[in-house]
Order: C-alpha cells, then structure tokens, then sequence
C-alpha cells in the first residue's frame, strides 16, 4: 500500500491545523457561516437534518487494518459507535460536534488519512475496483494509477472552484466493479502491443440526468494519462455552465457539445499541457507503483478449506456467495457483507470494525477494501485460512451470506440523515431484505441488485439497480418510484421507469409482485431477474405492478 | 392572490451540537418543537426570522410550518417530523434525549 511521504504528511497535518483555526474563528465570531461553509465543506464537514456530519475519503477504496482500527476509534470518542460506508468508498459519521471535528481530523491525519475535497466543486475522491491487486480477471492495479490522480487532483490550483462537483474511477479488470460509466471520468486499464494505457470514458453520470459515459478515446497510454486528465478536466472548467448547476456537470457539456467537439478541444489542450509535465508524472507514478507491490502469497495446502465446505453447509453457503477468484493460487477474495437483514446498509460498528482490522492482521496481508456496494472486504485471503475467519465474521454478526443477492441493497442514507433527501431509503432497504428473509427466497431468486435513492441526485445508484428505487415526496408524502433494467456494469444500461411511484406502505409489497413474477416467468433457475427482464420486457412487471389499470384496459 | 398565512415557526440547527433547534416566545433558542412560537402573522415572521438569522451560533435559520397541537406546535411535513424526532433506523437524536429526561 501506498505510504505517504513527507509531503503528504506535512500537507494534510497543515490543513489540519488550518482548519482547526478556522473552526475557532467560527465559533468566536470572526466568521460568518458564508465564509465558513466552503472552507468546511472543502474538509468534508456537513451540516445534515439531525447534526454535523463528517464525510472521510477511502481513497480508492484501500485501507489497512491501522486505519479500519482509528475509524472505529474515531466512531467511539466522537460519534456513536458506528460509521457508515458510502457508495463512493468514503466512511460518514453522522453525529459529530464542530468543536470535536479538529480533533477528528488529526487523529485521521495519524493514520493518513483525511477528508479533503470529500465535498465542493473539485476532483473528489477517486474510487476504483474493490478487488484491485487481487481479482483474477485484472489487467493491471488501477490503484497506482488511482494513487497519481488523488495526489495530482488534490489542493490542484486550477480545479479549486469548478463548476461543479467531479468524480473519476479506475478499474483494471474486465469486468467492471466500479461502475466507471456513470463518473465525470472512467478509466478501464488496458494492454496494448505489450503496454499498459488506459482507455477514457467521458460524461458519465447518474443524478437528476442519468447518461451512460461515452469513449473520448480509446488508448492513451501511462506517459500521457495525467496531461490527458488535465486536458479534458480544463476543457470543461472553461466550458462547464456555471449558469445553472443542473447544468454543470461535465456529462450535459459532453451532450451540449457533442463528443467529437469535446474530443478536439481536450486533443487542443493537450498539445499545450503534456509539455509542462515533463515526466514527472511518471517518475511519481513509478514511485507509487513500487508502494502498490503485491504481497508475499504463501503457497500452502488448502484442504482446511475443503473440509469445511464439505462438512459446514453454512461455511459453504457463505463460501458459494461472498467469495470470489484471486489471482494467486490457493488464494480467495473474502468480501464481508455489511448488509445483514434488518440493519442499516453500510453501517459498521466501532467492535465490528475491530473485527475485521484483526482479521486483515491475521489473515489478510494487512488490507482491507471498501466496495462501492457498502460493503468490506478482505482481498488477499488463503483459502485454509477462511474457516477461521468464517468463525470469527459469525461472532461478529458478519457472516452474512448475501453478496449479490435480493438483500445485498445499496441504500444512500436518505432523509433519516440527508439534508437533501426527499424520502427515506433505510427504511425500505431493512423492510426489503427483511422480507425476503422472512419468504426464504432469497437464494432461489438467485443474482439480484436492488438500489435505492432518497432522492433525485442518486448517491444510491438507482438508475443502474436491477431494481432500481427512487424515494420523492409527492404533496408532502413519501412516494416510490421503480425502475427496472439498470446495470451498473461495463454495459451500463440506465433502468426504465414502471409508471407511476408507491407510498412508503406499497413499497414492500410492490417489490415482492416484481419477483413473483420473475419467479413465474423464468425460463430455468439459471435465467437471472435481468436477462429474465431483458427476454420479457416491462410488460409482465406492469401488469403485476398496476393490476387495476390492467383490468381498465382489457374493460 | 397571495396565499393566506399559514402558522409558522422558526427552526434553525445549533452552530456547535448541530441539532434542531426552535426560537421560543422569549426569543430564546430551545430543541423542542412544542415550546417553539408559532407565528401567525407574515410580517412578525418575517421580522423576527431576519433577527434570528443575526445569531452567530444557529445555522440556517428558515420559517417552517406548524399547525397547533394540543402540547403546542406541531410539524406539517414529514421532513419536519424526522428532524423533531431522529432517524428511524436508531433510537438517536431528539428521541433519545426526550427518552433521558
């Protein structure tokens, strides 16, 4: 993993101090709230319904077990002994003071870590592939290159006031796990004549208008990555509708423009900016590449494994569906669902975060991931190793077996929490997975992504569920639209609404005729709910959905 | 036509806590919406937020609508329902502290 060096320390602990005197100068008096507000938001601090609430940067999603022991420290001494993981891999306490918020940075600042540019119109934190430097199908670690963005885009002087908020994602792997077309900027790692590049998608977006990103081109290899970056992030900072905030983001630019005027001004641009790098960049990257170094993968017996799978049918199903191939022999991908019926999606006690820290000690090189799904997870695990961290995830009420399954929801924290939420979405997530425990169908219905958003600016990722869930408020009451069809994967489709939304006591019921039907309707068990939707189209579903308009029409 | 006045209250959140907070008839700051003034009259309203909004420790500090309950105000909107109240998925926030008392 990456170690920051005196740079990085000496620039977060100066912020640190920074923003603890302008926390003291708030509270004196000397600053106003409008002064205030940009400088704590660019520091990750909001103000939500109930409190204040701390938003702190995972970047790329990697942490060691150092760091997931501080967040539980943190989530103790000034919070409420939990923390709750984000759909862009970021952790939110949602219940500090202003005078405790200081305090909290330098103990982040302690374990590098901090909550820069987590809020604003800047780069944001940059995610990537939970599975990074450990999935079978990768091509390259999109970690490094992540690593060059965060450190480039940080405290970056032209890209301090953009005209809006602006995210980029990076995977290296074939399948796509960090849904890279709905960000400002995707990159999906290739190889090309023996070398690594990365191809750059554009516009991508979900939000109030949902557009798939589109390829500004198709290879640019590592030497030219950060210039490229730059160049197309300066195009749209000249270009952005500073106008209109709904029409800021760079996907409405890429739609105004046409990708092919966009594509020549960063093509302009470039041509201007890759000279002032002068291989820097590269030598960075170089750097930060050494650091990401994979481990030292024991090569040992994995019968321990097979024994438990043959003799623990629980061992087993929490085998069949929470784990995934590794790139090293013997080796498995452990992803610990953060998702058990009945709880809130995302939220990690301070003991459970304990928990899997000492795993990740124990079992696991040291490292543990944030997916964009909420959920943890340990990358580099032997397989003889998993009975035993099986046992110590039960004891920690972590062994859900639910990874891609009915109630593995994404659930933003909607208006139990958000100050811009319309409706609530933690609710529906707990009543959801809750019921479909209770029915005992949630294996037969097998692969399934359910995504649920308090509202239109959809951090719950809606628009590429399987289901996708839209809280609004309609005339004061909490109303649910649905739509079906999403796919947050490398062919991102952006869901199809069924009609009219379901008051908050519909809600449940509504889901349950959508999966009776797939039920009823499949060709075979292996037939999953999305190829059965894309077979069937919204037909079916709206007959089950809206039965009374059905009867009208045949009338 | 201008709709008629309907009552309000002045609800603001804590500069340092962060939480709910309501302007009581002595124009005091307090965290339970049933001690809040309601308003009833546009201009007293608008003049008495303008004045709250001058107070250094409170952010955001807007106009909300209430109707009158028996105990005193109550929300008309269920955003004000949950602030009042707390999330629903913990006994946190201003149920707890009710809870404590």
């Amino acid at each position: 993993m990456y170690k920051y060096n005196d740079f990085d320390e000496a620039f977060v602990r100066a912020r640190v101090a920074q923003f603890s005197a302008q926390v003291a100068r708030r509270i004196d008096g000397s600053l106003t709230e409008e002064e205030f507000r940009p400088l704590r938001l660019m520091n990750g601090l909001y103000l939500q319904l109930h409190a204040y609430m701390l938003r702190v940067a995972i970047p790329y999603g990697t942490l060691n077990s150092g760091q997931m022991d501080q967040l539980a420290h943190i989530a103790e001494t000034y919070d409420r002994g939990y923390g709750h993981f984000t759909t862009r891999q970021n952790i939110q306490y949602n219940w500090p003071k202003l005078p405790d918020v200081p305090a909290i940075l330098s103990d982040l600042a302690d374990v590098e870590m901090h909550a820069i540019q987590t809020s604003g119109n800047t780069i944001r934190n940059v995610t990537a592939d939970h599975f990074a430097g450990a999935a079978a199908d990768e091509v390259a670690d999109p970690r490094p290159v992540a690593e060059l963005v965060r450190q480039w885009s940080t405290d970056h002087p032209e890209f301090q006031f953009l005209p809006r908020k602006f995210k980029i994602a990076v995977s290296g792997a074939k399948a796509d796990r960090a849904v890279i077309k709905a960000h400002d900027i995707g990159l999906y790692l290739r190889e090309q004549n023996g070398k690594i590049g990365a191809q750059i998608i554009v516009g991508g977006g979900l939000g109030r208008t949902p557009m798939v990103g589109k390829v500004l081109k198709d290879f640019v290899s590592l030497a030219d990555l950060l210039p490229y970056l730059e160049a197309t992030v300066s195009v749209w900072n000249t270009l952005g509708r500073r106008d209109n905030k709904y029409k800021a983001r760079i996907k409405i630019t890429v739609h105004e423009h046409g990708i092919e005027d966009i594509r020549a001004r960063v093509e302009a641009r470039f041509a201007q900016v890759k000279p002032l790098f002068g291989g820097i960049d590269m030598a960075m990257l170089e750097e930060i590449q050494a650091a990401f170094a994979p481990p030292a993968f024991r090569e040992a017996a994995t019968e321990a494994y097979d024994r438990a799978y043959e003799a623990d049918p629980v061992f087993r199903a929490w085998a069949d569906t929470n784990l995934s191939d590794h790139r090293a022999p013997g080796y498995a991908i452990a992803t610990v669902s953060i998702k058990t019926p009945g709880q809130t999606p995302g939220d990690a006690s301070a003991d459970q975060m304990r928990v899997l820290a000492q795993l990740a000690r124990d079992y696991g090189h040291d490292e543990l991931r944030i997916s964009h799904e909420q959920n943890v997870i340990l990358p580099h695990v032997h397989k003889s190793d998993l009975p035993a961290i099986h046992a110590a995830l039960k004891d920690a009420g972590l062994a859900t077996a639910n990874i891609g399954l009915v109630s593995d929801i994404i659930a933003c924290p909607g208006m139990d929490y958000c100050a811009l939420a319309t409706a609530r979405s933690i609710p529906v997530a707990q009543g959801i997975a809750t019921r479909f425990e209770e029915l005992k169908l949630e294996q037969d219905i097998g692969p399934l992504r359910i995504k649920i958003s308090g509202c239109i600016n959809a951090c719950g990722h809606h628009h590429v569920g399987h289901i996708g869930i839209l809280g609004l408020d309609r005339a004061g009451v909490e109303n649910y639209q649905i739509t079906l069809g999403g796919d947050g994967t490398e062919d991102m489709v952006i869901g199809e609404r069924t009609g009219p939304g379901f008051a908050y006591d519909e809600i449940i019921p509504a889901i349950e005729r959508i999966l009776a039907t797939y039920l009823e309707l499949r060709e075979a068990p292996e037939e999953t709910f999305l190829e059965a939707y894309r077979r069937l189209g919204m037909a079916p579903f709206k007959a089950a959905l809206y039965p009374e308009k059905e009867k009208a029409h045949a009338a | 036509m201008p709709r008629p006045f309907t009552p309000k209250a002045i609800t603001a959140n804590a500069l340092l806590e962060g939480d709910v907070i309501y302007l009581d008839h002595k124009g005091q700051w307090v965290r339970d919406l049933r001690q809040a003034r309601a308003f009833t009259e546009a201009e007293v309203a608008e003049a008495a937020l303008a004045e709250a909004a001058k107070d250094g420790m409170v952010v955001g500090a807007y106009l909300t609508d209430v109707k009158l309950g028996e105990h005193g105000p109550e929300p008309t909107h269920f955003r004000e329902e949950f602030r009042r109240t707390g999330p629903s998925n913990y006994f946190h926030g201003k149920q707890e502290a009710e809870a404590h008392v």
